[in-house]
């Protein structure tokens, strides 16, 4: 499933401004002509662009300001920023936001952090690299409903799953995995599925790095800590932003877990669930929308926000060094 | 990803941040392609999946008509259809609505009564649909909306060998106090073996349907017939109670997270020596593979103050009220509920996956007994006994025996089980449970006054 609305611009880079137009001369005619004889092959591919990621929000922008249920077409109507007003007071709503927020957060920190170790581990040469790398990568290439329903049965069903049969095995207790820690069961299965992606780009980090640099510093008797901290570190920095981004665009996004898994029970439902039940369960098309559209403008303020925060620091780590 | 077209503004296009859902009717208008086609969009169960392919070889061939079908699950088309049907856009004749629908589907105007052609058509023999059946499928106008396809109850699933290891003896009607005895006695009985399973998972089609039957027998409700919510009642709260107790003393570990799947699992593999579900389910306790084939013993739903509790679901065929081509939809539909048909599943797929639960004349099949003969009498009972217009001991506003049939309950039914839910996961107290749920069924309540 592709997401229409993640088309909209979330890069962290304030739009150019628009360059002083120079001064037009009689050429400048023929120029544009060409300049568009250049451009008119890409129109349709623009113009298709524009039909299959912006128009649907748009729509969604304006059925975000009906009262409409599917199950009656008849009591369709106008409503303002009601379903808005709704959507901010309601009480479910509001704290599958800060379950989002959370989920987001953890899945996406743990995921840099140990794909960081990872990365580092692989970026080192021993036989069988080639094996352990495919191997590690397997997680990210599962389908996310099937790794859903296979951390649900296979591994954490107290009756039939591998961890209490393992914990069975050797005497330990029989914990409840889902029922005594729901939200961190479903992000200890989103961490195993995102920290293969993390691994991958920071191993893409790690493998540019200018090699001559480091022996530099060795010679001048840097040890690896210093090396990693001054060096490898500042290199990884657009790495780590490039990998926290997409992460949380799409960890906001994950519907599959909290579905398959606790379906939104216990304080799990993040914002994707609970727009799902709201437009499937409850048929509230207009609610649905405008849930929607808030978590986008939500995503857009965060993940921009998250990358200016992201850069300053490494702004400051990179003049402090 | 369906096409978008621009089709004036009643066209739903819903882009979603949720897993990004780009909904949008496919607007192909429909009924072009000549007289001799019918559109059937579908729930993509088992049953349906052999009728697609029984179809063509056998329908098609026999009429002339060809039939597209379209799949989903079960969310999904019950969206689709609603979008159809409520636009009266013809781009299907026929879809699988199920008796939760029918009601305020046919209220709506979406629906084609089919009492007339039922009459006419002597072959398809209306009286041999089981009563319970045809009245779930009756609107409050009288007429019939729609020919059920297969149908189901619920009962009482238990293992015979293990109850017999410990002496017991499962009465011929249970009550639910008898139940909850034995399930202490037989916890525990066998490694790693609970007393009974019952559903926790959040949802209005899971955990909540066995619970309501709890409720009706308990003497409990969600509505008065004046439509006053009565979940913090003292019998609502009885029955709830003694659901939850049940579960967390005597049920599956982790039932917060159990639903149909999960207990079907944890019977197979002999996790659990009862269980309380669809009559549905014997059929894959039955199947050939299963490791408890004949080992399990069938009596009908637990009940209190009622004299049957087992719910009542079908999936049924609708036609679309505009459709242009409701004579040869009615074929289709004779065709595909008729005895026939049962005959052609049993002989290309064997007797297991015949479509029961809406005709007498599959339980006095005597292929079909031979296959379901453990389960088929119990759920033909079961399915007989169900009152959907007088499941408890209070009139209601309603039809429905485990729902309350208006379009708000799945989302009210949804919440109300996830504050339970909580409840079999220890994290809250029935009380505050359906406290929350009291507030959440009154301001749906309001609506109706």
């Amino acid at each position: 499933m592709s997401n229409p609305t993640t088309a909209v611009s979330v890069s962290g880079e304030r739009p150019p401004t628009a360059a002083p137009t120079p001064a037009r001369r009689p050429v400048a005619q023929r120029n544009r002509a060409r300049e568009w004889a250049t451009r008119a092959p890409l129109l349709p591919a623009l113009i298709f662009l524009i039909v299959v990621t912006q128009l649907p929000f748009v729509a969604t922008l304006v059925i975000s300001l009906f009262d409409w249920n599917s199950f009656r077409p008849d009591r369709r109507a106008f409503a303002g920023l009601e379903n808005y007003k709704t959507v901010l007071s309601d009480e479910a709503l509001r704290e599958s936001i800060v379950t989002t927020v959370l989920l987001t957060a953890s899945v996406v920190i743990v995921s840099v952090v140990l794909g960081l170790l990872l990365a580092l581990l692989l970026d080192r040469k021993f036989r069988g690299r080639g094996l352990v790398r495919t191997m590690l990568i397997a997680p990210f290439l599962l389908v996310p409903v099937a790794s859903a329903l296979l951390w649900k049965h296979a591994l954490y069903n107290p009756e039939y799953g591998l961890f209490n049969g393992v914990l069975n095995w050797l005497g330990g207790p029989q914990p409840e995995w889902l029922t005594d820690t729901p939200l961190i069961a479903v992000e200890a299965s989103l961490i195993w599925q995102w920290t293969p992606f993390m691994m991958l780009i920071l191993l893409a980090g790690l493998q540019s790095r200018p090699l001559d640099m480091i022996e530099a510093a060795r010679l001048d008797g840097a040890g690896a800590w210093q090396i990693f901290r001054f060096l490898t570190l500042p290199h990884l920095r657009r790495y780590l932003e490039l990998g926290t981004l997409l992460g949380s665009i799409y960890i906001v996004q994950n519907f599959d877990a909290v579905f398959t898994m606790t379906r939104g029970g216990l304080d799990t439902a993040n914002l994707p669930y609970t727009i799902y039940e709201t437009f499937y369960n409850a048929h509230e098309y207009g609610l649905a929308s405008a849930a929607g559209v808030v978590v986008v403008i939500g995503t857009i303020i965060i993940a921009t926000f998250a990358l200016r925060v992201v850069s300053s620091l490494f702004r400051e780590e990179a003049s402090r060094a | 990803m369906p096409v978008l077209t621009l089709r004036a503004a009643r066209i739903p296009v819903v882009a979603l941040t949720a897993g990004a859902l780009l909904t949008g009717c496919a607007g192909m208008g429909g009924g072009s392609s000549g007289d001799k086609t019918i559109r059937v969009l579908m729930v993509n169960n088992p049953q349906m999946v052999d009728l697609q392919k029984l179809t063509k070889k056998y329908f098609t061939k026999e009429t002339g008509i060809t039939v597209k079908f379209t799949m989903m699950p079960e969310n999904e088309v019950r969206d689709k259809i609603s979008q159809d049907f409520a636009n009266q856009a013809r781009q299907y004749d026929v879809a699988t609505i199920s008796n939760f629908e029918v009601p305020f589907y046919a209220k709506n105007g979406w629906l084609m009564p089919l009492d007339g052609y039922a009459a006419k058509d002597k072959a398809f023999d209306q009286k041999d649909v089981l009563p319970s059946m045809r009245q779930s499928l009756t609107a409050e106008d009288g007429k019939l909306y729609a020919e059920p396809f297969y149908g189901e109850s619920s009962f009482l699933m238990y293992r015979k060998d293990v109850l017999a290891e410990k002496h017991l003896k499962m009465p011929e009607r249970p009550t639910w106090q008898q139940v909850a005895d034995i399930a202490a006695k037989v916890d525990g009985s066998r490694k790693g073996m609970n007393g009974i399973c019952l559903r926790g998972l959040p949802g209005w089609g899971e955990l909540m349907a066995p619970l309501t039957t709890v409720v009706n027998t308990f003497g409990g409700t969600w509505f008065t017939k004046d439509w006053k919510a009565q979940l913090d009642s003292p019998e609502f709260t009885k029955a709830t109670k003694f659901y939850v107790d049940l579960v967390r003393k005597h049920g599956e570990a982790g039932a917060a997270q159990s639903g149909f799947a999960e207990c079907l699992n944890n019977l197979t593999q002999g996790k659990s020596a009862m269980w309380y579900d669809a009559t549905s389910a014997a059929g894959s306790l039955e199947a050939a593979k299963s490791p408890v084939k004949g080992k399990i013993g069938y009596v009908q739903a637990p009940v209190e103050k009622t004299d049957s509790s087992g719910w009542l679901y079908t999936w049924a065929w609708g036609v679309q009220k505009a459709s242009r081509h409701p004579d040869n939809a009615w074929k289709f539909i004779s065709w595909a509920s008729s005895k026939k048909y049962e005959d052609l599943v049993g002989k290309n797929f064997g007797w297991a996956n015949v479509p029961a639960g809406k005709r007498s004349s599959t339980y006095s099949n005597p292929d079909y007994r031979d296959t379901a003969g453990s389960f088929s009498e119990e759920t033909r009972k079961a399915i007989l006994s169900a009152k959907p217009r007088d499941p408890g001991v209070q009139p209601r506003p309603t039809i429905g025996i485990q729902f309350v049939d208006i379009p708000e309950f799945a989302d009210l039914g949804t919440k109300v089980a996830q504050e339970i839910s909580a409840a079999i996961a220890g994290k809250q107290s029935v009380e505050s449970a359906l406290k929350k749920s009291q507030q959440l069924a009154e301001k749906v309540g309001e609506e109706y006054r």
